[in-house]
């Protein structure tokens, strides 16, 4: 039905979200729908009130010897025009509602296949892998300035960190976009339907060099993703050694003097990563 | 304040130049003061977004006419040629270019001419006053906004220049200097003082609008015979009184924070950044409606008067504009949905932002209900008043989009935001326009040029819509906003033809204000005496001469009827004052609703 009338808007050349640039993560396909049952409704709703004021702005041109009609209203015309847009507004909000739930609410995200930190800062990402050992901060992490690595069709589980400003990690292909503040870790998940290389720019205002701010997100089928793991670890064995706060010195770049750092490891939803979302 | 004693002020006649127009105590000068300053700030606030745009669609050429500069002038220590060298807009200017554009869009043009010069000039003479309540604090009012507006536009020459932060100017970059990355940090200071300041000029306004509203209509004046645009103003004073200490607070906090060691905001010392978000919100959606409800007012009596038609639904007009400044105290969260806050408070504010929506449809349906059946005269500020309605009709719609969670996802800091809020606040511009063509004549006793008027609006309204709709499509396309030069993105640069078509048409939109400079300024010095009420309209300020005397009327008005009662089968003109007695029993019929 929504392909139908998708597919009629385009010949009609009204697809104003034909500029949509291509979705790329399981969610995004959810978000445009909504985005287009919005539009749908909404175009209708203008149509109907553009239709009506040229109708009656070329109908009830002032004529000699014609009278306006004396009415102050008409009760049962403004019940009807606060009782209809009133269950639309509520049926769009519960559409949009199971959706956002899906995408936000740290209770209900899927199980992470990969985890990765990123580390914002005036004016670039940083992105922390925690290395075999699926620990943060121990001596295996490995830091990518501005390449984000992930497999297609895993599910990415971010903690996404800043340390100076608030910054906004933003992936148009993904429909991901999620602020980041200060002292504070936030948790984020996608889980990307294609390959290839996408760009990653900030977008919340976050100084002079905001404009430029950028990383990218490659995104590889499972063989190159193992590919790339190996490259990166190499499987020799690794020596011994206490949990050093790699992670810290790697954040510690901020323009002011380190203060607590928030808990580690909480990339994982259920082990209390939404407590931090929580005001 | 009694009401004797506004009668002997009210009672003095002759005045010196400066007390009669700078010092006055005549709500109407007043009005007039705010009105030209508004204006003045206009100019500066266009030119700013002009030079935004030139950065946007020609990326770091030279600004135009700059080729007059010699070399020496480039190699000089002047402002300009630090601020932009060589005419080019740097990355720190261009964050102050929209940052201050905003600012003074909101706090120095809407604000002012909206409340205060035609809240000052129409709310005593609507309601059939001599002035204001407090006359000396209205002028206080408007001398304590003076200093917030030199401090702001001081703040260009500071070093380091004005504040760059966005008008929103969220903590940590604005509450600690060092993150701006520019050598001085008195613009984000000042930015603070500034809105401080006039913080304080519209508590006293708004004081007064109340009480003089509750204590001085005259006799007949009940609530629900007030015109709308009163009406509007009364529920924006309130707005305003409840809001701006809020916004006066939060500035205080970012003052401290950024002088004297404080850590509200900055999470360093234990401090929030969300809780500036939180209290710049609370303020801030209030503040939209603050901004717009006025223009609805104006609105609504432009169209009725012109429609020859009592509005449609008056007591519904009235009730929708109390649940809109009801309800947009619990909506603040809806620019925060991806700001870190409890997703599931992004549920809870989605709820109330649809709630809040219902009302703007009920005036928009109530809007085409005056026209049907009505008899329309096409005079320049009818036509801006449809225009209002017709882009508060898109931006109220395309608000729906970002209310929405999931598509808020995508949307949230992109060109869709940008024209949704230019398709509303700068829309109220609309509003503006239709309320200077219309009582024009009654504020400077002068006809202005309906010719002249109707080019006007036809080149803004062309343009206005060449300029914005099109940032709904950048925005869907992904385009942030805020960002300084769009070619630094991959994915964004097969869209830099819109971008550059985006500012010519916003040039074209600028150079078409010439019209109205023209036709404003020649109507004050040639136009056509205006009689007292040349749109044969049927509210009290059409009952004083025009323009009015200190003073306002004649003879005391008194109130027979409501405000709308055009075509009225009571008599053989379409049109019936408040202040006309009838026939007894024809005048027991008082309230139609």
């Amino acid at each position: 039905m929504l392909e139908q009338l998708i597919d009629l808007m385009n010949r009609l050349n009204v697809n104003m979200l034909s500029w949509l640039p291509e979705a790329a993560s399981t969610y995004a396909q959810a978000i445009d729908e909504v985005f287009y049952i919005i539009y749908i409704i909404t175009g209708l709703a203008f149509l109907l009130v553009t239709v009506l004021m040229f109708w009656f702005l070329l109908q009830f041109k002032a004529r000699p010897g014609r009278r306006a009609r004396y009415s102050h209203g008409n009760v049962a015309l403004e019940l009807i025009w606060t009782i209809v847009p009133t269950l639309v507004f509520l049926g769009i909000f519960f559409y949009s509602q199971s959706t956002w739930s899906i995408i936000k609410y740290p209770s209900v995200f899927p199980e992470y296949d990969v985890h990765v930190r990123v580390v914002a800062k005036q004016f670039a990402w940083e992105f922390h892998y925690p290395g075999p050992d699926g620990e943060f901060d121990t001596d295996d992490d490995r830091m990518f300035d501005g390449e984000m690595y992930v497999p297609v069709d895993k599910v990415i589980g971010m903690q996404l960190r800043g340390s100076d400003v608030i910054h906004s990690f933003f992936v148009p292909e993904f429909r991901l976009k999620q602020d980041i503040l200060p002292r504070r870790d936030i948790p984020a998940w996608f889980n990307a339907t294609k390959t290839g290389r996408f760009e990653a720019p900030c977008a919340e205002l976050c100084g002079p060099g905001h404009s430029g701010m950028k990383g990218w997100v490659n995104v590889y089928d499972d063989a190159e993703y193992q590919a790339w793991v190996a490259e990166q670890w190499p499987p020799a064995p690794v020596e011994e050694a206490p949990a050093v706060d790699a992670g810290a010195e790697e954040t510690g770049q901020a323009d002011m003097p380190q203060g607590d750092v928030p808990p580690q490891g909480e990339a994982d939803p259920e082990d209390g990563g939404q407590a931090d979302t929580v005001e | 304040m009694s009401e004797s004693s506004v009668a002997t002020h009210a009672g003095h006649h002759r005045e010196g130049f400066v007390k009669h127009y700078f010092f006055s105590l005549d709500h109407k000068m007043i009005g007039r003061q705010f009105l030209f300053t508004g204006m003045f700030m206009l100019v500066i606030g266009g030119l700013l977004a002009m030079m935004v745009r030139w950065q946007l669609g020609y990326p770091e050429e030279p600004l135009p006419f700059m080729g007059g500069f010699s070399e020496d002038f480039w190699d000089g220590e002047s402002w300009w040629a630090q601020t932009a060298p060589f005419g080019i807009v740097t990355s720190e200017f261009y964050n102050t270019l929209f940052t201050m554009h905003a600012t003074i869009m909101i706090f120095f043009v809407v604000m002012p001419i909206m409340v205060g010069g035609f809240g000052n000039f129409l709310i005593p003479i609507c309601i059939g006053a001599k002035d204001m309540a407090f006359p000396v604090l209205n002028m206080l009012s408007y001398w304590t906004f003076v200093p917030g507006v030199l401090l702001m536009l001081l703040s260009f020459f500071v070093p380091g220049g004005a504040a760059g932060g966005g008008w929103t100017n969220y903590a940590p970059l604005a509450a600690v200097p060092d993150y701006a990355g520019v050598e001085g940090h008195w613009g984000v200071t000042l930015w603070c003082i500034s809105l401080f300041i006039i913080g304080f000029s519209s508590l006293m306004g708004s004081i007064n609008y109340i009480t003089t509203i509750i204590n001085m209509r005259a006799p007949g004046m009940t609530l629900f015979r007030m015109p709308l645009t009163v009406w509007s103003l009364f529920i924006v004073a309130i707005l305003l009184l409840l809001a701006l200490p809020v916004l006066t607070s939060a500035l205080a906090m970012m003052v401290f924070d950024r002088m004297f060691g404080t850590h509200f905001f900055i999470p360093d010392g234990g401090g929030e950044p969300l809780l500036w978000q939180h209290l710049f919100w609370f303020f801030g959606h209030p503040e939209v409606y603050i901004l717009v409800l006025p223009a609805m007012g104006v609105t609504s009596d432009v169209l009725s008067v012109f429609a020859r038609k009592p509005i449609f639904g008056y007591r519904a007009m009235v009730y929708s504009m109390c649940a809109i400044a009801l309800l947009s105290w619990v909506v603040w969260g809806h620019h925060m949905f991806q700001s870190g806050m409890d997703p599931v408070l992004g549920t809870a504010f989605t709820l109330t932002t649809m709630l809040i929506a219902v009302p703007s449809a009920i005036k928009t349906f109530n809007w085409l209900g005056t026209l049907w059946g009505s008899s329309i005269r096409f005079t320049t500020a009818m036509w801006f008043a449809l225009g209002f309605v017709s882009l508060f009709t898109i931006g109220g719609l395309s608000g729906i989009f970002m209310a929405s969670t999931p598509v808020d996802i995508f949307i949230h800091d992109t060109y869709y935001i940008v024209a949704h809020i230019h398709y509303v606040v700068a829309g109220i511009i609309f509003g503006i326009f239709a309320g200077l063509y219309f009582w024009f004549p009654k504020m400077f006793g002068r006809m202005m040029s309906e010719t002249l008027g109707k080019l006007h609006f036809l080149l803004t309204f062309v343009f206005f819509n060449l300029t914005f709709f099109p940032m709904h499509f950048l925005g869907v396309g992904g385009h942030m906003r805020r960002i300084y030069n769009p070619e630094q993105y991959e994915f964004l640069q097969p869209w830099q033809e819109m971008n550059t078509f985006i500012t010519m048409m916003a040039l074209c939109l600028g150079a078409s204000q010439i019209f109205f400079v023209i036709n404003f300024v020649g109507s004050l010095i040639w136009g056509r005496r205006a009689e007292a009420n040349p749109w044969e309209a049927n509210t009290l300020e059409w009952d004083a001469p025009s323009p009015p005397p200190h003073g306002n009327f004649i003879e005391d008005p008194v109130v027979y009827r409501g405000a709308y009662e055009y075509s009225s089968p009571e008599v053989e003109e379409d049109w019936l004052p408040q202040s006309v007695l009838l026939e007894p029993i024809a005048a027991e019929q008082e309230d139609h609703d």
